[in-house]
């Protein structure tokens, strides 16, 4: 079973591969991702209750959280992945580490958005220099890092290299810069953000928070998978198979180019 | 000694060459040929380790010369397209450092002497900004007078040389076979080497 | 010969090169004194902005005079960056020096102490001068000559990291600035604290000990990673 299971890994990880496999799980991860926002919506805006405090303006934590949660999350993942394409040279990883970054930006920015709009009416001001929120903000430089480094090297095995290595630098610095800036904060007795809920969370108040998480993280994969299938096409378009899936469209280059074999 | 193996290079998004093998002993001389862009550049760049090829392996004495760098890298002399020549040092300064980097016991008069040689006497201490392109490429080939290497790998070795400063270099590589090193090298004017075994490779006969 | 003369032998062969290594860099800089001058006085222009452009009151200046220096530290760290291996990818030496019979990252470790000796020091010596216009005592001068001496060979050791990777990459000079700047946010933090805290009568040993965590942390994990950033740069 075990071996079963490897050779399935080792097949999938070609993106020769992976790339109709992708284009056939999409539609069910689109599916998935609709009925759980679907779902996860209807419960943030008419079920939860109200809340006692900040009434109903306190809604958007059911966006705002689990984009600060995936902001994260998507970090580490990327530099999973960025670790497993230096370290064993798999090309796919590469390619998914580049692929996840513009969704962790994007969340990264929809969490510090949502920061802003919910902190307007509950303290008054869009921006406080709270350890959550400037922590987001650091990692929002982090991916901009990313993105920009990989975009600036035209070589992309290089760029994949190059960025994947930032990749790992970064998630060892993470650690070390958010306990930094809990730390700053703490000294400065700055405002905290953290959100003022009752004691005990409601239960349907978690369980909202989690089925939109699981909707983003649904989302996170059909999007990123549809990035690498692109980005497998850009990265493989002189191979073969790259050809033959396109046929007539590219006989003309293939001439042109001579197979070089 | 150097023996590689199924070696395939990959530029971009361009396949230079695939499935390349050779090996080379002692006294041995490679000289490659191919026109521009055919991955002379990027074969004896491969060799060296400082390209990682997208497949197969560069061996020396039977193992990956990835997994044994330090020791690769001393039996290694490589000059590339750049000289790796300090502008802002001295001829002499920078053998003096360059010998004191890769750990090489060379004196003084060492240095002066293969300078001498190479035709650079009375010039030792002019800063290498103010030599011309020619005498910067002999202060590089300077540390080939110096070097305990037994693989040397020269891309265009003889580009920006006068006719004399051709022959020296000649001889150069032909007593370094002789004394047992082996050598590779690209170059795009004839050049006799006279001794060893020399060996020919078309990089351009190989992908047509 | 056995094994153990042939490791010992080797050893002195690496401290040779650490010294050339050293020596060259030194050398280098003596000789484009123009360029290590430029970022010390961008260090002072952009702390004497200050004055000018927040307020003249003392008591004001007192209470930015830590960060101010700190963040004006970082720019002119930043500004250096390029110095440390633009010219040698350029000039061949970068090549040679990666097919050296030596681990990489230790002759990166010389590399990056000859970019602290003519970039980090100096910068170090000329805060106390610095502090006084911005109304520093002496016991907070000498804190934060003591975070800065901490701090900044963390800066070059970073910095390091962050140059080898925007090594020939287009608009490189200021991709660096986008790549080490968050990365240099936990010094900032410390250093800064330090000297606050001394301000203001609170114990500092905490913070003093962790730029030193921060040192020795960068020391054994930057030249790796900057190693590994040099081997991509020159493929």
């Amino acid at each position: 079973m075990a071996l079963k299971d490897s050779i399935a890994w080792y097949h999938f990880s070609a993106p020769k591969n992976f790339y109709p496999l992708a284009g056939k799980v999409i539609p069910w991860f689109w599916g998935l991702t609709i009925a759980l926002l679907l779902v996860g919506l209807y419960l943030s805006f008419f079920v939860a209750p109200t809340d006692y405090k900040q009434g109903e303006s306190y809604r958007i934590i059911y966006i705002h959280v689990p984009a600060a949660w995936m902001s994260m999350l998507i970090y580490l993942v990327m530099a999973i992945y960025a670790i497993i394409g230096l370290a064993w040279k798999v090309r796919l990883a590469d390619m998914m580490a580049s692929a996840l970054a513009p969704t962790g930006a994007m969340f990264t920015f929809l969490a510090l958005w949502t920061g802003a709009f919910w902190g307007k009416p509950t303290w008054g001001t869009y921006w406080v220099w709270d350890a959550r929120l400037t922590s987001e903000l650091i990692l929002l430089f982090l991916y901009i890092g990313f993105i920009s480094l990989q975009s600036a090297i035209d070589d992309p095995r290089r760029a994949a290299k190059a960025s994947g290595l930032l990749a790992i630098v970064g998630v060892i610095n993470l650690p070390i810069i958010y306990f930094s800036v809990q730390w700053w904060n703490t000294l400065h007795q700055g405002a905290s953000v953290s959100p003022t809920m009752a004691p005990k969370m409601a239960t349907i108040m978690l369980t909202t928070m989690l089925i939109m998480t699981f909707a983003f993280w649904m989302y996170t994969i059909v999007i990123v998978l549809m990035r690498v299938r692109r980005i497998i096409l850009e990265r493989e378009r002189q191979t073969s198979w790259v050809m033959e899936l396109f046929g007539a469209e590219a006989s003309g280059e293939k001439d042109e180019k001579g197979e070089r074999k | 000694m150097l023996e590689i193996r199924d070696l395939e290079c990959v530029r971009g998004d361009h396949r230079l060459f695939t499935g390349l093998k050779f090996s080379l002993q002692g006294g041995e001389l490679l000289y490659l040929r191919g026109s521009n862009g055919s991955g002379k550049t990027s074969l004896l760049r491969t060799v060296c380790g400082l390209l990682e090829p997208a497949e197969g392996e560069v061996l020396w004495k039977g193992r990956n010369v990835r997994s044994q760098r330090d020791e690769f890298n001393a039996e290694l002399t490589y000059l590339g397209h750049l000289n790796g020549v300090k502008g802002e040092l001295t001829a002499f300064e920078n053998l003096r450092l360059g010998g004191a980097l890769s750990g090489l016991a060379v004196s003084e008069d060492d240095i002066y002497q293969a300078l001498e040689r190479i035709g650079l006497g009375g010039r030792e201490d002019l800063p290498a900004q103010v030599l011309s392109q020619g005498q910067k490429r002999r202060v590089a080939l300077a540390r080939l007078l110096l070097s305990q290497a037994s693989l040397w790998v020269l891309d265009e070795p003889f580009t920006a040389l006068d006719v004399g400063a051709v022959d020296l270099l000649a001889k150069l590589i032909e007593a370094h076979l002789q004394k047992g090193g082996m050598a590779m090298f690209t170059t795009h004017q004839a050049v006799d080497i006279r001794a060893g075994a020399v060996r020919e490779m078309n990089l351009d006969a190989r992908n047509s | 010969m056995s094994d153990g003369v042939l490791t010992s032998g080797r050893q002195r062969g690496l401290f040779a090169a650490w010294r050339a290594m050293l020596v060259r860099d030194l050398t280098l800089a003596m000789r484009r004194r123009a360029d290590v001058l430029t970022s010390l006085f961008f260090f002072v222009i952009v702390v004497s902005l200050f004055p000018l452009g927040v307020s003249p009151e003392m008591a004001v200046l007192r209470g930015i005079a830590p960060g101010v220096i700190w963040v004006a530290a970082l720019l002119a760290t930043m500004l250096s960056l390029g110095r440390m291996f633009a010219d040698d990818h350029q000039d061949g030496s970068l090549e040679q020096t990666l097919l050296l019979p030596h681990p990489l990252s230790m002759l990166v470790l010389g590399k990056v102490l000859a970019h602290w000796l003519v970039s980090g020091l100096p910068l170090v010596l000329l805060s106390p001068l610095l502090g006084m216009q911005l109304g520093l005592e002496g016991e907070a001068i000498g804190l934060l000559m003591v975070t800065l001496l901490l701090g900044t060979p963390v800066l070059s050791l970073i910095g390091a990291t962050g140059a080898a990777l925007t090594l020939g990459v287009r608009g490189g000079g200021v991709l660096v600035s986008l790549l080490v700047l968050p990365l240099y946010i936990p010094v900032l933090i410390f250093g800064t604290g330090a000297v606050d805290a001394g301000i203001s009568g609170m114990d500092y040993e905490g913070h003093l000990s962790l730029l030193g965590a921060f040192l020795v942390m960068a020391l054994l994990t930057t030249p790796l990673a900057t190693a590994a950033a040099l081997r991509i740069s020159v493929e």
